[in-house]
């Protein structure tokens, strides 16, 4: 599990994903909350954040989180997502080999919370790291989930004389929370 | 060519700016893409993915309706269609249906092949391309250069004045400024947008899959945010497996970017909801535009093993020097110029067809293993059959293809040149002629030939027996070549005839697309050659050694010649090249070096068919070495000089800088001498260093080595 999570963080990090590790869901949870009150997020406009359903954040209980951290939604809206700072999302598994993440997005709140504001944290359990796109296509399959997310680093663009730009489009951070005690609340 | 063909390339060659980029990234772009590859066995990944992109396109039709079945299943609607006006009338219609004002587009090569931007505009809807690079070309009223970096001709200075210009006045020439500008301006478009278009990298039969790669993310927001979403897809996308994705998603983002994965992919499998929680539109446009025709064709349907990711451009010396627009307006570099002829015409390659130099170095590195320079070759043969050839290469070929008249007039050459020969070289021309001296200095033809020279000269009779074929150039320009390689030889034992009947190879002939007159040079010369029991015909230039070996062979299999076939694959089978042949006899201990030299530091210059036809790189360095020399590698040492036969003069234009950039490197060693085994090499870098001044000697390597053995 840790050389799995080391190489992954390698890779993640080369394509500049920040990633921090966390044995338990009460550290991690601390972190995101204490990053998001980091980065200013209130009710104030372009201040939010918006979280997209997923089973840690069922563990952590969305009510109280939403009193502790005014500007935190969890009922997404294109418009929501649009006006957020942050979005929250849990990511199904990740590849060693390319740093990349990998999600079941079918439901459009994930694909909004990752798109739309400019910072993008993903949740992911360290046992979901797997070696390469096959063995993530074996458990994601096509055949049977409508939309299937690859992320690999922030957004990111050479268009301009080759300079490399991070963030055009999509978030310019991803933030990674690798959680390793994650498993029972997944299944 | 025409003239308004060779004022594009002129354009071309004096925008600093584009031959700046180009230079840069083709240098970049060489060592990001070995980093994305470490660990990775090109071979295998590429072995599969030809055979995955061939197995589709020999069943495109049951692909495309299994994917048709699977797709629409899953909440699709398919339209398939050969004619890309019916595409645009299908996407106006459903626009119109669905009151569409405003549409978002990423990517999509499939798009700007119909040119759907026009229609749309046409039809008075406001349509916005989202990748940078493409915005930027759509703002500037501009097409791409590049199939994977749309604006990588123009400077911030260039972007910042369209953005200024096009859409909001001051902006700063700031790369970080510019981007952020995109985003913000962009970003409201997406949110309103009625239809979003995307292309697809791949579409899986099995599954009604589009796989859709980007590095900026708009891919995602254009199938995600508007209401309708319409994938354009080349019928060539098609695979029949899921498990297919995977090494096309190995080779795409490594070659075209350098990068292991893109930031990201996404893989959509029929409708997902919108925003609003409605079921999307999902709309799958497979279009063929002649693609089924290629898949037919037994030569083309391997060019529709592309994956698109431009590797082709990057590695090409002629590409860095004029860029994507000579190409034309959609698809560019060397799976460009034959995908244009298929998809809108063989007419529209005429002219570019003729950029590709030949030296093979996309052969190497293409995912899909596409023999792009041979394709060109085939159109070129196609466009001759079709169109004629010109009078001046008429009358060329009328005389190449009499040995006796070809080679008189070769003799006749010495005495005429007399005016304009300076020393061993002819410095400068008259007239329209000049072209072809104005960048280097062309060798004078020897007063006597080698077929004469080595009459004169003692070998050992009695033991093996092996032929040389010298070539035109060895035979009339460098005879000392000939010589060089007939005293290694003799100390081997082997006595070497020159079968006189020997005539031109016909590689001028075959790479103009004037087949028919390579066909003959083939018969000619496969029965001087084979009329000895010899143990090698060996050649000492390799574009010769090509010829007898591979090219006789597909001269006769493009014209349907089969009488003579079995004697050219015998010929084949003999020939070799002069560094391997003598490699082999140094191994099996029947040459022996010289004891303890100390000859100096000398570069290497890798022929391009030498390298990548024949395979033979290593060989010649060994010899060096062993015979005392130290090597100094010079930077890009297999990039071609820019000879290429009669290319030097057809293209002097582009043929000149490539030569100017190859003299750098050899003097950036500072090595005195720059050894090569092709003739022809020799004639442009030793011209090329006599213009130039610099004191560097220029030799092949058979003169480098003829002193050198016991």
């Amino acid at each position: 599990m840790n050389a799995q999570f080391e190489a992954f963080k390698t890779r993640a990090e080369a394509v500049s994903a920040e990633v921090h590790r966390f044995a338990t869901q009460a550290e991690a949870l601390a972190f995101i909350l204490g990053f998001l009150r980091e980065v200013g997020v209130s009710e104030a406009p372009q201040c939010g954040a918006v979280w997209a359903a997923g089973s840690f954040l069922e563990k952590a209980g969305k009510g109280g989180l939403g009193v502790q951290l005014p500007g935190l939604r969890f009922d997404i809206t294109q418009e929501a997502a649009a006006a957020s700072k942050v979005g929250i999302s849990q990511l199904d598994w990740a590849i060693s080999a390319t740093g990349t993440l990998v999600q079941d997005a079918t439901a459009v709140e994930k694909r909004l919370v990752s798109t739309l504001p400019p910072i993008h944290i993903a949740l992911l359990g360290t046992e979901r790291i797997l070696e390469d796109m096959g063995s993530v296509l074996q458990h994601l399959r096509p055949e049977q989930i409508n939309y299937i997310s690859f992320i690999t680093g922030p957004s990111r663009t050479a268009d301009i004389e080759r300079v490399l730009t991070i963030g055009v489009h999509g978030p310019e951070r991803l933030i990674i929370v690798v959680v390793d005690a994650f498993e029972r609340v997944m299944a | 060519m025409t003239t308004q063909f060779k004022e594009s390339i002129e354009t071309a060659l004096n925008n600093g700016n584009l031959t700046g980029a180009l230079g840069r990234f083709s240098e970049a772009y060489r060592i990001s893409r070995a980093k994305a590859y470490e660990g990775i066995d090109f071979e295998a990944v590429r072995d599969r993915i030809a055979d995955i992109k061939c197995s589709a396109s020999s069943h495109f039709e049951e692909l495309a309706e299994q994917f048709k079945k699977n797709a629409e299943a899953r909440g699709a609607r398919v339209f398939r269609t050969a004619d890309p006006a019916q595409v645009k009338q299908y996407i106006l219609d459903l626009a119109r249906e669905h009151g569409v004002k405003r549409v978002v587009k990423s990517k999509s090569m499939a798009s700007e092949e119909i040119h759907l931007n026009a229609a749309f505009e046409k039809a008075g809807i406001e349509v916005d391309e989202t990748d940078l690079g493409e915005w930027i070309i759509q703002l500037a009223h501009q097409t791409p250069s590049h199939m994977v970096m749309p604006a990588i001709h123009m400077t911030k200075e260039e972007v910042a004045e369209v953005f200024s210009q096009e859409v909001e006045a001051g902006q700063a020439p700031d790369i970080p400024k510019l981007v952020k500008f995109a985003r913000a301006k962009l970003r409201p478009k997406f949110l309103q947008a009625d239809m979003g278009i995307t292309g697809a990298n791949i579409a899986v039969a099995e599954s009604g899959s589009l796989v859709i790669v980007t590095n900026e993310g708009n891919a995602r927001l254009v199938s995600t945010l508007p209401r309708i979403h319409v994938a354009i897809v080349g019928i060539e996308k098609l695979v029949a497996l899921v498990q297919d994705i995977q090494p096309i998603l190995t080779a795409l983002p490594r070659s075209a970017t350098g990068q292991l994965l893109t930031s990201y992919v996404s893989i959509l499998s029929g409708q997902v909801p919108n925003p609003d929680g409605s079921p999307k539109e999902l709309h799958i446009i497979l279009m063929d535009n002649h693609r089924s025709d290629m898949a037919k064709d037994p030569m083309f349907k391997e060019a529709l093993q592309c994956i698109r990711c431009a590797t082709c451009l990057n590695v090409c010396p002629v590409f860095r020097l004029v860029g994507g627009h000579v190409f034309g307006k959609t698809y560019t570099g060397g799976i460009g110029t034959i995908l244009t002829a298929w998809f809108d015409e063989l007419k529209k390659a005429e002219d570019i067809q003729g950029l590709c130099i030949q030296c093979g170095s996309c052969v190497p590195v293409c995912p899909g293993k596409i023999d792009i320079p041979g394709l060109i070759l085939e159109l070129r043969r196609r466009l001759v059959v079709e169109k004629g050839q010109s009078l001046a290469m008429k009358a060329i070929f009328s005389v190449v293809n009499n040995r006796r008249l070809f080679h008189s007039m070769l003799r006749m050459a010495s005495v005429t040149q007399k005016p304009f020969k300076q020393g061993r070289f002819i410095r400068h021309l008259p007239l329209f002629l000049s072209d072809m001296t104005d960048f280097r200095s062309l060798p004078a033809v020897a007063a006597v030939p080698f077929r004469d020279k080595v009459k004169e000269m003692a070998q050992p009779k009695g033991g093996e027996k092996m032929a040389f074929y010298a070539g035109c150039l060895i035979d009339f320009c460098y005879p000392e070549m000939g010589e060089s390689l007939v005293k290694i030889l003799n100390k081997a034992g082997v006595e070497v005839v020159f079968p006189d009947d020997q005539t031109c190879c016909g590689a001028p002939a075959r790479y103009n697309g004037a087949y028919e007159v390579a066909a003959q040079n083939a018969r000619d010369n496969i029965k001087a050659l084979l009329a000895d029991d010899v143990s090698y015909v060996v050649s000492a230039c390799p574009t010769c050694t090509v010829a007898l070996k591979h090219d006789f062979i597909d001269t006769f299999k493009s014209l349907g010649v089969t009488d003579a076939m079995e004697e050219a694959k015998r010929l084949s089978a003999k020939t070799i090249d002069f560094s391997s042949l003598i490699k082999k006899l140094v191994d099996a201990g029947r040459l022996t070096f010289k004891e303890g030299e100390d000859l100096g530091k000398i570069t290497y210059h890798d022929s391009c068919h030498l390298k990548r036809t024949l395979k033979a790189s290593d060989e010649p360095r060994e010899l060096l070495q062993q015979a005392g020399h130290e090597l100094a590698e010079m930077y890009e040492c297999d990039t071609c000089c820019g000879m290429a036969g009669s290319y030097s003069l057809k293209l002097p234009e582009i043929s000149a800088p490539i030569l100017e950039r190859k003299l750098k490197n050899i003097k950036d060693t500072g090595a005195s001498k720059v050894v090569m085994d092709c003739p022809g090499c020799v004639m442009q870098i030793r011209g090329g260093l006599d213009k130039d001044g610099a004191p560097i000697q220029v030799e092949h390597t058979a003169e480098r080595l003829s002193d050198r053995f016991l």
